[in-house]
């Protein structure tokens, strides 16, 4: 039954991220391990969007710079404190999101991929323009996250903060999937007319779970900002864009675990490749195709599926 | 029940249906038939909301519902099944029957992720009812089944079981019996008698003849979009304009 | 006042041949396939830097832009068979991802075996502007356009007058009835891929001169491409061209009278007011589904 399964993945997920420390030896693995949360949870509601309710976004980066610079520019330039930097963030990015999204998500297939490409492309652009705010090209620096007097210093702390979250982040997206608005989602992609003739108003559905993933976009954005300490405007590029819907493709469409493994993969091997100028874009163009053609359903879903054949 | 008013729709230049009007009594079972390309579909498909009208009016349980969208129509009671199958293989059998009552339920984002108490209730009693459903339109074998597992038979079921989840006031069959063979079909007929027979108006468009004189109270015949005839099955049986339309004028 | 407008009008129908002929490239897949190429600015960008490489090489300049054009077709090819054949009758998202996939390929590859330097092609015909009422007009700009439209003129008589071009009309139109009259669909698709590649590069080729190429030129030249072909009409070959002309202009007013800085965002605003208010462009076709 799909209740205990989820059960079942989530505490071996709190585990994992409970013993993970012990096996990192140092800070470098710390902050691996640290951007893969981040990813994970940006990919998860991505994966809401994309696998589940069948909607494709290539400009989801947009919205994750967007929170990015909003907290390093409220923050350094106007004395804000991050939390209400994060929220006042993520609060304009969902605006965003609501107003492009009726108009956008009335499109279907490449009409709405080449949208959202645009839209993260615009945002990108006036990122890198708008240098008095942003300090163009180069970038801006942030400072730390500090909450009522609390500051997250240090590679562990940032790690129980993140891992928190992806627990948090997980648990929600497991709920939702199973309760009636999951699958008024997923019965949108599987067939929209039959959808809306059962009283699915999907617009209004589709727009949720767009704005829903672009906050979460944004809030990690944000976050990301914090730890990093620097942001620059190629966090709203189109490539990061392609990643984030690559770990979302090659994880596993409509798995949320998919979601954290592809997020995994796709984090890690950009570490591995950092020396392979060039080598890098080719294996990732590889995996894109590779991975669509011979796993179209991603990674878990069709270990899933070759599981569930062994057992009969 | 439903009263059909002059109602036309025009693709460009084809007229698929023209000014027709007919209308359907409550607790009975209704047909329309007519040959290839009569516009039975298109008719259906401008009820049930998936098409404006171009002129005319549809009149359902006393409000003119024309130009509504099929959700506002599901939230007035009624519901439909589709001509090619719009089932979701993208979930189980089980869901997709669920996602039929979803006008019943707490369908928010919010309280679907924080796991409300009341929420997690309701749906395992929509389960359960969901469960009697498949029974009840003969699929209770793929209970735990994926909805890519099931075979074409049972998927036409499974779409009747998810257009019953609503609780409808009138439920529109499009073509219940189309790739069925004569065993499937003589149960589509069994499982139709028993949604009526529980209180429910259906509306049905079907090719199989037998069928439809079968089963129905009332037929509507369509030929080039127009009323042809209307009436009881012997009535419209001994029509000659309807015998002329289905096997030639000189016949 | 009008020698300043007629100047940005020269570089903006220039560059906006080069997005006629990407526009072009992008329907003639479409067609076929029903796949949006995002490769195909990497087809733009190959053209450029195999011209470039060849004619540094010591290639004479007319040969080397024959064999770069042919270069491009081949790699468009190369991609067809292996990237999108394999991939069947896959859903339209994942055929996208599959094209961007072939697209970072491209692209790393040439990073890596002809480095990251940006590169200029030599003029065809030299560099002295040409004065025309106040504003000057590069002699490359004249090649750029004579060549967009003989070829156009070319694409026009081959979908008009061949079989084989009135087969790919046919498989856009109905691939089912097509194959039923027995037109090979797949090799349609093949020679499309292969003809979309041949048209950006020469594209990329006309316009290296004047902007410079390097790995990372095809990534907005394609994604304005497309921009073009959707103003115009995804499908339409007219569309296509007035498309990419119309993007053209409106780029360069927007780099002279507005902000050069934003010149680049204008294509990605247009196509969303595009897609807001018809989306399907100046010259395609609205369609229904059929439920």
């Amino acid at each position: 039954m799909t209740v205990s399964r989820s059960s079942y993945g989530l505490t071996a997920l709190v585990v994992v991220l409970a013993l993970l420390p012990l096996a990192l030896p140092n800070p470098f693995y710390y902050d691996v391990a640290i951007r893969i949360a981040i990813n994970a949870c940006v990919a998860i509601g991505l994966n809401l969007l994309i696998g589940y309710t069948g909607q494709i976004s290539l400009g989801h980066a947009g919205f994750f710079g967007i929170g990015a610079y909003a907290s390093a520019i409220l923050t350094t330039q106007f004395g804000w404190p991050p939390a209400l930097a994060m929220v006042a963030g993520a609060a304009g990015t969902g605006l965003l999101a609501f107003v492009v999204a009726r108009p956008i998500l009335k499109l279907k297939g490449h009409y709405l991929a080449m949208a959202t490409l645009g839209l993260g492309i615009i945002a990108s652009i006036v990122l890198v323009n708008e240098t008095a705010y942003t300090g163009g090209p180069d970038g801006m620096s942030v400072g730390g996250f500090s909450l009522a007097g609390w500051q997250i210093t240090g590679e562990h702390a940032w790690y129980s903060v993140v891992a928190c979250l992806l627990v948090v982040v997980t648990w929600f997206a497991l709920n939702l999937i199973e309760a009636p608005a999951g699958r008024a989602l997923q019965a949108i992609h599987g067939s929209e007319v039959a959808a809306r003739v059962v009283g699915v108003n999907t617009t209004a559905f589709k727009v949720r779970v767009f704005v829903l993933s672009a906050v979460l976009a944004s809030l990690m954005g944000s976050l990301t900002a914090h730890y990093i300490g620097f942001v620059t405007p190629g966090l709203a590029g189109f490539f990061h864009s392609i990643e984030l819907v690559t770990m979302v493709v090659v994880g596993g469409m409509a798995s949320v675990f998919g979601s954290i493994l592809g997020a995994a993969l796709l984090t890690v091997l950009p570490q591995l490749l950092s020396t392979f100028e060039g080598w890098e874009t080719v294996i990732f163009g590889l995996i894109l195709m590779l991975t669509m053609i011979f796993l179209p359903k991603g990674v878990v879903p069709t270990l899933r599926l070759r599981f569930a054949k062994e057992e009969k | 029940m439903l009263q059909v008013n002059g109602l036309s729709k025009t693709f460009g230049g084809v007229k698929a249906v023209q000014d027709v009007t007919f209308a359907v009594r409550g607790k009975t079972i209704h047909s329309v038939i007519g040959p290839n390309g009569a516009g039975k579909t298109t008719l259906f498909n401008l009820i049930t909301g998936v098409y404006t009208p171009s002129d005319g009016e549809i009149v359902f349980d006393g409000e003119n519902v024309a130009g509504a969208t099929p959700d506002q129509l599901a939230r007035r009671g009624m519901s439909r099944t589709f001509q090619n199958l719009q089932v979701c293989m993208n979930m189980s059998a089980i869901e997709n029957v669920m996602v039929g009552a979803h006008l019943t339920l707490n369908t928010s984002l919010f309280a679907g992720m924080i796991r409300l108490p009341s929420l997690r209730r309701k749906d395992r009693a929509c389960r359960e009812e969901a469960q009697r459903l498949m029974n009840f339109v003969g699929v209770g074998k793929y209970i735990k089944s994926h909805a890519s597992q099931m075979p074409y038979g049972a998927l036409k079921r499974l779409e009747i079981a998810r257009a019953l989840a609503a609780k409808p006031k009138i439920l529109l069959l499009d073509e219940p019996a189309a790739g069925l063979n004569h065993t499937e079909t003589g149960e589509i007929d069994a499982l139709i008698q028993k949604v009526a027979e529980s209180g429910v108006t259906v509306v049905l468009v079907e090719h199989d003849m037998k069928l439809v004189m079968n089963l129905s109270d009332h037929i509507l015949v369509l030929d080039y979009g127009k009323k042809l005839a209307e009436g009881t099955a012997e009535e419209v049986r001994r029509n000659p304009d309807v015998i002329a339309a289905y096997l030639g004028a000189s016949a | 006042m009008l020698s300043e407008f007629l100047q940005f009008l020269f570089s903006g129908v220039t560059v906006g041949a080069m997005y006629a002929l990407a526009a072009l490239g992008y329907g003639l897949i479409y067609n076929a396939s029903g796949v949006i190429n995002f490769a195909q600015g990497e087809f733009i960008m190959l053209g450029g830097m195999a011209a470039v490489f060849l004619t540094e090489a010591g290639v004479p300049l007319p040969v080397a832009i024959v064999l770069a054009v042919a270069i491009a077709a081949l790699v468009g090819l190369v991609v067809e068979k292996l990237a999108i054949e394999p991939a069947g009758n896959a859903e339209v998202v994942t055929l996208i991802i599959i094209t961007i996939g072939a697209s970072l390929t491209l692209r790393g590859l040439v990073q890596i075996f002809l480095g990251k330097g940006n590169h200029a092609l030599p003029p065809f015909s030299g560099e002295t502007p040409i004065a025309v009422l106040g504003a000057t007009l590069l002699p490359q700009s004249l090649w750029v356009m004579g060549v967009t439209l003989v070829v156009v003129a070319a694409l026009a008589w081959f979908f008009g007058r061949t079989i084989l071009g009135k087969a790919v009309l046919a498989t856009a139109y109905n691939k089912l009835a097509a194959q039923l009259v027995g037109i090979n669909t797949r090799f349609i698709l093949l020679l499309s891929f292969g003809l979309a590649a041949a048209l950006g590069a020469l594209g990329g080729i006309l316009v290296a001169p004047i902007t410079y190429t390097s790995y990372d030129a095809g990534i907005m030249m394609g994604l304005k491409g497309f921009v073009a072909a959707t103003l115009g009409g995804l499908g339409s070959g007219v569309g296509a061209v007035v498309g990419g002309l119309l993007l053209g202009a409106v780029e360069a007013m927007t780099a002279g009278y507005i902000s050069s800085a934003y010149k680049d965002a204008m294509p990605f605003v247009l196509i969303l007011l595009i897609l807001f208010f018809r989306p399907q462009g100046l010259f395609g076709k609205k369609t229904t589904d059929r439920v």
